[in-house]
């Protein structure tokens, strides 16, 4: 019988390249913009180029893998502030995926890890209608006061405590109701990709996205057969799983004619705007086809902008300030994608309230997808600085892009008993309020 | 080191303070020179200067290698493990202790991140002049260790300039304290100096006090490009010989400025061969004045273009645009082997040239930025370790670089440090009669050879090579 030992270095040599993990020369400037490396008291162990160190190690039989390494990978938040922070280019965001697809591929996942993944992967985030029906469940928990018995019954169990906060943070269900017509005549033609939290917990957000967009004269379509973008498996090292939703989605919108592909999940935009790197290896046809797909790719934030969303904000009345607002960067959003100064334009434009940069906006809020459930206490401690800054600015709104960062700020604002205070929201339903409310 | 030590070490810092694992001793086996590496045994965080003394103590006791690290930034290998045994971390000594307005000097301890530093004096209209490229992440006590220069060395100086006094746990655990916050002081050996550049070799380092300046009143910043290497170094000797000395007058050639771009997308010309980085700061009128007349130099030297930072913002993009230029150089090759040969600033114009034909001599590619006006050149060899028959070339081209900087007056490094990866070449610069008195020194106050061993000085010196003139 082949060692993990064994098993495992020859997974880092297959699936972990080496060229990428020589781009790094570890001058260290990624340190100061990693927050597991500020908040573990500045441990190389938990920073990008000792993640990198480790990796090289591991495939090079530098070391023997052991507990201590995996943890090490468990505990990035897969935030890529490392990214824009280095000068040498290197792709953390792939290593780090590669690292993980790497160490499910050698190994056997302890049950408990495995009961979640089989849970959130297969089932939720692949099908939409059991999304739905999730949320359904959720919903449920919540009009029924259901959740104390499913607490006992101990299925809550599986999932660290913060699983708790986080469901107490969940939004209330929405209720259906139609879309508001036409304001204008059409001038861009839209295809919205949901997202499949966002489709569901955040069901009037995407609502609010398309009336948005039809306010500024786009025809929004919503193209059949969409589902969850695969960020989540990708991000986990279930890389397969991550490639089967991404080709189900390159087709999905790949038959219909517009001129971008809009999201409003900062995550999500992420992982959409590269799949073409999913498929690299594969048929130029097919790779061609996820190039289609990505050079659409815009996030709503950006779309906004482009649309003449700030004039708009500008025709309202003037009235007085009421409130401090602020931005927490969707890491995905500000380092895969670049985008920073859009929200924070859209924001500054808005007459009723005043925006406060928030300092440590663009580090990760500790929600990164389900690290939160997977690592609360790491989580935790990250979401207490950030409540701490909330509170220095006295913010009473927090804007987030991103469903993962939005739940995580509902949290953070739960935890901190500041419910009757401030409130966390998306930008679009922010600025839906000021516009068509 | 054996199960009963390592106990009675974790016992000091208390194990929350302690790493052991795998993944914690690989992550602190090397720093950010390439192709060193080397597991520590245990890697300690002490909260206090009598934790730190128990430390050495034990550590002496029982023969254990100490290696003090800041944020493991250092270029020769001068915080890797080695030996095994002790990495001290800092992270928990990372205070600032005191600013004290009516003398000038502000105390710190060594874990404090330069950058900080910078920050809370500048807010107090004060400046701490050194500022080398990796100030975000490097700590004082790094840099006092390493005497770091930075882009501000030809008009302020370096570390050294600016350590008044230090607090230092000797290899016996005692602690020493030199300096102070005095002016004049000539009581004995200037053992402050002596400790600032020791590399960790001669005990550690636990509280700093340095001195201040003013905060100049303006800067300016200017951008100038030229079709040749050689014009870019005649400007350099030229501003010097008109009597002006910028704060700041860096270098980079044409494939530094490539990668530089490549990251930052600020708009750099990539179609010239060199480009100075000049600033100048002071009173209004004198920097006004000195700006016109480097813009004149420049213009008479063949410039091809200029560019004057309009904001703050853009001349700090700038200075940033030359900070990363070593690491954006590794976008090029997988390997980037640095180094900071340093000559005379009147020998610029030929240690470039000698640069290049080493380069197109051992088929290699080197790009070189670096600290033009204080003659601290960083020609970076861009190569990569998997190639044995490409990394024997780049070692002679490395002796050949040393030979060609000693002979121009210079030396084999100016601001990195000796570390291990120099030290066969340090023989090369300071002769038998150096290395016997360093070595004395050592001996002296470290007889057990446990501070930073296998550093600065090498086991066997390398043959020199003969390099012909001309």
């Amino acid at each position: 019988m082949v060692s993990l030992q064994a098993k495992i270095r020859q997974s880092f040599v297959t699936h972990v390249n080496d060229d990428r993990l020589m781009d790094c020369m570890r001058c260290g400037f990624c340190l100061p913009a990693c927050p597991t490396y500020i908040h573990s008291g500045y441990d190389e162990t938990q920073s990008p180029r000792g993640r990198i160190a480790l990796m090289k190690a591991v495939r090079d039989g530098v070391v023997e893998w052991d507990g201590s390494i995996e943890e090490a990978f468990d505990l990035c938040l897969g935030c890529r502030a490392c990214e824009p922070a280095c000068p040498a280019g290197v792709q953390y965001g792939t290593l780090i995926e590669e690292t993980r697809d790497a160490i499910v591929s050698a190994k056997d996942q302890s049950l408990k890890e495995k009961v979640m993944r089989k849970g959130a992967f297969d089932h939720l985030f692949a099908d939409q209608r059991k999304m739905q029906a999730a949320v359904k469940l959720v919903t449920f928990y919540q009009k029924t006061g259901l959740q104390k018995a499913v607490r006992k019954i101990g299925f809550l169990e599986l999932f660290p405590s913060f699983m708790k906060d986080m469901e107490r943070a969940l939004p209330e269900p929405p209720k259906r109701k139609r879309q508001s017509g036409l304001q204008r005549p059409v001038k861009t033609k839209v295809a919205f990709f949901t997202g499949c939290l966002m489709d569901t917990m955040f069901k009037e957000t995407n609502r609010n996205t398309m009336e948005l967009l039809e306010r500024l004269g786009c025809e929004v379509i919503l193209p059949k057969g969409q589902q969850c973008c695969g960020a989540l498996q990708g991000h986990s090292g279930e890389m397969e799983r991550a490639k089967r939703n991404a080709l189900v989605n390159i087709e999905a919108f790949d038959d219909v004619e517009f001129d971008f592909i809009v999201n409003n999940a900062g995550g999500c935009g992420a992982f959409l705007s590269e799949y073409d790197r999913l498929f690299e290896k594969e048929s130029p046809e097919l790779y061609a086809k996820a190039k289609r797909f990505v050079d659409k790719q815009i996030d709503i934030s950006s779309l906004l902008v482009k649309l003449g969303i700030v004039a708009e904000l500008e025709k309202l009345p003037s009235t007085e300030a009421v409130e401090i607002v602020t931005y927490q960067d969707s890491c995905h959003l500000r380092n895969v994608n670049g985008v920073i100064n859009e929200p924070r334009t859209i924001l500054k434009a808005v007459k009723s309230s005043v925006f406060t940069e928030m300092p440590g906006a663009n580090l990760c809020c500790g929600s990164a997808g389900i690290y939160n459930l997977l690592q609360p206490e790491m989580a935790s401690r990250i979401l207490e600085s950030k409540m701490e800054e909330v509170k220095n600015i006295q913010a009473s709104t927090i804007i987030t892009t991103n469903p993962g960062c939005l739940l995580q700020m509902k949290v953070g604002v739960e935890r901190e008993g500041l419910s009757s205070t401030a409130r966390a929201m998306h930008l679009v339903d922010f600025i839906h309020e000021k516009i068509i409310q | 080191m054996n199960e009963r030590v390592m106990e009675q070490l974790i016992a000091i810092t208390g194990s929350s303070h302690a790493k052991t694992t795998t993944a914690q001793k690989l992550a602190y086996s090397y720093d950010a020179t390439a192709n060193f590496q080397a597991l520590p045994d245990l890697v300690l965080s002490p909260s206090s200067i009598e934790e730190i003394q128990e430390i050495v103590k034990v550590c002496a006791a029982h023969r254990v290698p100490l290696v003090s690290r800041g944020s493991g930034t250092n270029l020769a290998a001068g915080t890797a493990p080695t030996s095994g045994g002790v990495v001290l971390l800092f992270n928990r000594m990372n205070h600032i202790l005191e600013l004290d307005e009516e003398n000038l000097t502000i105390t710190v301890q060594p874990g404090v991140i330069t950058r900080e530093i910078n920050e809370v004096v500048e807010s107090k209209g004060f400046l701490y002049p050194p500022d080398p490229s990796s100030m975000k992440i490097s700590t004082i006590g790094g840099n006092v260790a390493e005497n770091s220069g930075g882009l501000r060395g030809l008009k302020y100086g370096v570390t050294r300039d600016y350590v008044k006094g230090l607090k230092v746990v000797l290899p016996s655990g005692e602690l020493l304290t030199t300096g102070g916050k005095l002016t004049k002081d000539v009581a004995g050996y200037d053992l402050t100096s002596l400790y600032v550049g020791s590399e960790g070799t001669l005990g550690v380092i636990v509280e700093i006090m340095l001195g201040l300046i003013p905060a100049p009143k303006t800067k300016q910043t200017l951008l100038v490009f030229y079709d040749t290497l050689e014009q870019a170094a005649e400007t350099v000797s030229t501003i010097i010989a008109a009597k002006i000395v910028p704060a700041t007058l860096e270098f980079m050639d044409k494939g530094t400025i490539e990668t530089v771009e490549d990251y930052m997308k600020i708009g750099l010309p990539t179609d010239c061969e060199a480009m100075l980085l000049i600033e100048q700061d002071g009173e209004p009128a004198v920097v006004n004045e000195d700006m016109k007349r480097i813009h004149e130099i420049c213009q008479e030297k063949g410039a091809t273009s200029t560019q004057m930072a309009q904001s703050a913002e853009e001349a700090e993009q700038l200075s940033t645009a030359r900070r990363i230029a070593l690491s954006a150089l590794a976008r090029k090759r997988p390997t980037t082997i640095l180094e900071d040969a340093t000559v005379p600033r009147s020998e610029i114009a030929n240690m470039v040239r000698a640069i290049q034909e080493i380069a197109k001599k051992y088929e290699l590619l080197i790009c070189t930025f670096g600290h033009a006006g204080d003659g601290n050149l960083h020609p970076t060899i861009l190569t990569d370790v998997r190639d044995g028959d490409e990394m024997a070339r780049v070692e002679m081209a490395l002796a050949e670089i040393f030979t060609q900087a000693i002979q121009l007056g210079g030396t084999i490094t100016g601001e990195h440090g000796v570390g291990e990866m120099k030290s066969p070449y340090l023989e090369w610069k300071i002769g038998t009669a150096g290395i016997q008195t360093m070595k004395a020194l050592k001996l002296a106050i470290d007889p057990l050879n446990i501070m930073n061993p296998g550093k600065i000085f090498a086991k066997d010196s390398k043959k020199r090579v003969v390099v012909q003139n001309g």
